[in-house]
């Protein structure tokens, strides 16, 4: 008998010398546990933190009600390989299969975005359409309310989740496409912190 | 004193939609079947009757709940006990429910009858019901102090249930001079918010580091250990001098060990403010006495207990004794999730779903069940624990499938990122339910 593996070996091991590899016996014992919940009851799990039909009240948990679904899916599957970095949401966004995504990534594009209501600074926030209408508009259309590009919501998002999010663009931490790589990066040497500031409050003000 | 529902009451109100609308059919026709009454106002309750309106606006809802504020345990600690907010930040009224067209009934149930489908309350009215969410809470096992009970909790706060025993347990610590102990007796497993207790330590080394640095807080454990326990320890040792075993810092835990009872509780002195473990004797100057717990009152009244708590169909939620009634937060022996607020609004959900496919004539749906819940241990400094759940195939337990702790190495913006999110989590927790 040849074994392929190393799980395989030490199944055979297992079995030949009665002895039990914890990892193992979870893997072969995992209980079956009932799947096929509708998208509504998987979806309303997430209102205890993203608000009921993901209208967040902030101001650190976005809202996920009315985001595009490609980029849904994108930020869960992200969250799941550990690719997109956060806290809570690595550890949650495991425990659902692909399919699973794809029906709450359908449920949540679907609703409609509801803009946060939040503080900001209008002179900023002017400098910032400016910035946006140069670096951004491309790609986040409509002042950033468009997500036809699969993109993420900019306008009405809350402003601390996209400080973070911007924060592990910029660091590294997270990875950004070739094109925002380059703005973002050509932004933040011309403008540094400020300009992105002026962006936040940019979006914060479209209410 | 509130109104009194009966049938004739509503035969009047179907007549005169029927007269107005649907001509030519039976007035009863059109509510049969849909009335759902929901006891208990809280974090189950609550949010089981909105979801019921969401799930389907034809079902006749009714909320009865004795108060007209309901004061969330969670975040009590952080904004109220700790933070001096004032219980007005963790209030929240019905009317949000009420926009959602639940009726909401302030009274107290006394009574569920299962068999004619009627629950009785203390303001006399009989209220008709098809379905019945039941909701109601914790009750303390008062035998579990011997010395502290119901009346001691006038002076000595258990503050388990959130209001004015909150307020009286922030006053207290207010009042207490520099180089006073805080004694904290938590409750045995299982109970309401398991880390809770530890997290109110926390807060009041928070406010004790602040405004009085000579003051200690000194937890008796029934337990061995706790939940997040490592992070709790951890944080402990970062923010208030913590060392396991030690009475150095300014948080001093005593566990008792499997077999032991070391730090159990064996006599409360109220007024000589002290508490006798199976070790010795400890007096306080602010007292804080959390005793074990149960279902609440209703629960017992109605016959859907089993022991402590109740028993559910983990799918539904409804009871295993009697039909058509579900059991839901804190009191149901929901087995595989914790006895927390998130679980609780989960389990609402759930319960909402199934109440609406059966009297609809539709299958129970498959559930989906999560928990998410922080930890604030002070300013900056926040974590959490999160889970996905699934339901065993053979319906036995509901299987933890997905998530874990904040991990032990989390950097210092992690953990203020985390204390973000648990003001957040609050916010939109609470619009969840009552909103």
């Amino acid at each position: 008998m040849v074994i392929k593996t190393i799980a395989g070996a030490l199944l055979v091991a297992g079995l030949a010398f009665g002895i039990s590899n914890a990892a193992l016996a979870d893997k072969k014992m995992a209980p079956k546990t009932l799947m096929g919940a509708s998208a509504q009851a998987l979806s309303d799990t997430c209102a205890g933190c993203h608000g009921t039909d993901g209208a967040s009240g902030g101001p650190g948990t976005p809202t996920i009600g009315g985001l595009s679904k490609a980029y849904f899916v994108e930020l869960m599957k992200g969250f799941k390989s550990g690719d997109i970095p956060g806290t809570i949401m690595g550890r949650i966004a495991k425990g659902y299969s692909d399919e699973e995504i794809e029906k709450i990534a359908s449920h949540f594009s679907g609703l409609k975005f509801v803009p946060a209501k939040q503080a900001f600074d209008a002179a900023k926030a002017k400098k910032g359409a400016k910035t946006h209408e140069k670096y951004c508009e491309k790609c986040h259309s409509d002042g950033g309310t468009n997500t036809e590009d699969d993109t993420g919501r900019l306008a009405g998002q809350w402003t601390h989740y996209l400080q973070s999010t911007m924060a592990d663009f910029i660091s590294g931490k997270r990875d950004m496409t070739r094109k925002m790589k380059k703005r973002v990066m050509k932004l933040h040497k011309k403008g540094g912190d400020a300009a992105f500031d002026e962006l936040m409050n940019y979006y914060a003000s479209q209410q | 004193m509130a109104k009194r529902i009966n049938r004739r009451n509503f035969i009047q109100s179907a007549g005169a939609v029927t007269a107005a609308g649907v001509i030519g059919m039976p007035g009863l026709a059109l509510g049969a079947g849909k009335k759902v009454v929901v006891v208990g106002g809280g974090t189950g309750g609550a949010t089981a009757a909105k979801y019921l309106k969401r799930a389907d606006p034809a079902i006749e809802v009714t909320l009865i709940e004795p108060n007209k504020t309901y004061y969330t345990c969670y975040l009590s600690n952080v904004y109220v006990i700790g933070g001096g907010k004032g219980i007005e930040s963790i209030a929240h009224s019905y009317d949000g429910l009420a926009k959602h067209g639940v009726k909401v009934v302030h009274d107290y149930v006394t009574g569920i009858d299962a068999a004619a489908k009627k629950v009785t309350t203390k303001g006399g009215a009989t209220i008709e019901y098809d379905r019945c969410i039941v909701s109601p809470g914790i009750d303390f096992k008062w035998e579990s102090t011997p010395g502290y009970d119901e009346a001691a909790s006038g002076t000595i706060a258990h503050a388990w249930k959130a209001g004015p025993q909150t307020a009286m347990l922030r006053k207290q610590l207010e009042e207490m001079k520099d180089g006073g102990t805080f004694l904290l007796a938590p409750p045995p497993n299982p109970f309401r918010c398991p880390p809770g207790p530890y997290e109110r330590a926390s807060q009041v080394a928070a406010y004790f580091k602040k405004h009085k640095p000579k003051s200690k807080v000194l937890i008796l454990d029934p337990k061995g250990k706790f939940s997040k326990f490592g992070l709790f320890k951890q944080a402990w040792g970062k923010l208030y001098g913590f060392k396991e075993g030690s009475d150095e810092g300014m948080i001093v835990w005593r566990g008792t060990p499997k077999g032991s009872d070391d730090n159990k509780i064996v006599k409360v002195d109220v007024a000589g403010k002290s508490i006798e473990t199976g070790f010795g004797s400890e007096k306080g100057d602010v007292l804080n006495i959390i005793p074990a717990q149960k279902a609440g009152k209703i629960a017992f009244a109605a016959g859907l207990t089993k022991g402590d708590w109740c028993p559910v169909n983990l799918r539904t939620f409804e009871s295993t004794i009697h039909k058509d009634i579900y059991v839901i937060g804190d009191s149901a022996a929901a087995k595989g999730l914790p006895k927390s607020g998130y679980a609780a609004n989960s389990e609402a959900k759930v319960a909402a779903a199934a109440v609406a496919a059966s009297l609809n004539g539709k299958d129970a749906p498959v559930p989906a069940y999560v928990n998410t819940c922080y930890s604030i241990a002070g300013p900056g400094y926040g974590f959490s624990v999160a889970a996905v759940y699934r339901l065993k195939e053979d319906g036995s337990k509901v299987q933890k499938v997905s998530g874990g702790l904040t991990p032990s190495d989390a950097s210092k913006s992690t953990l203020a990122s985390e204390e973000t999110y648990a003001h957040s989590w609050y916010k939109n927790i609470t619009s969840d339910i009552f909103g």
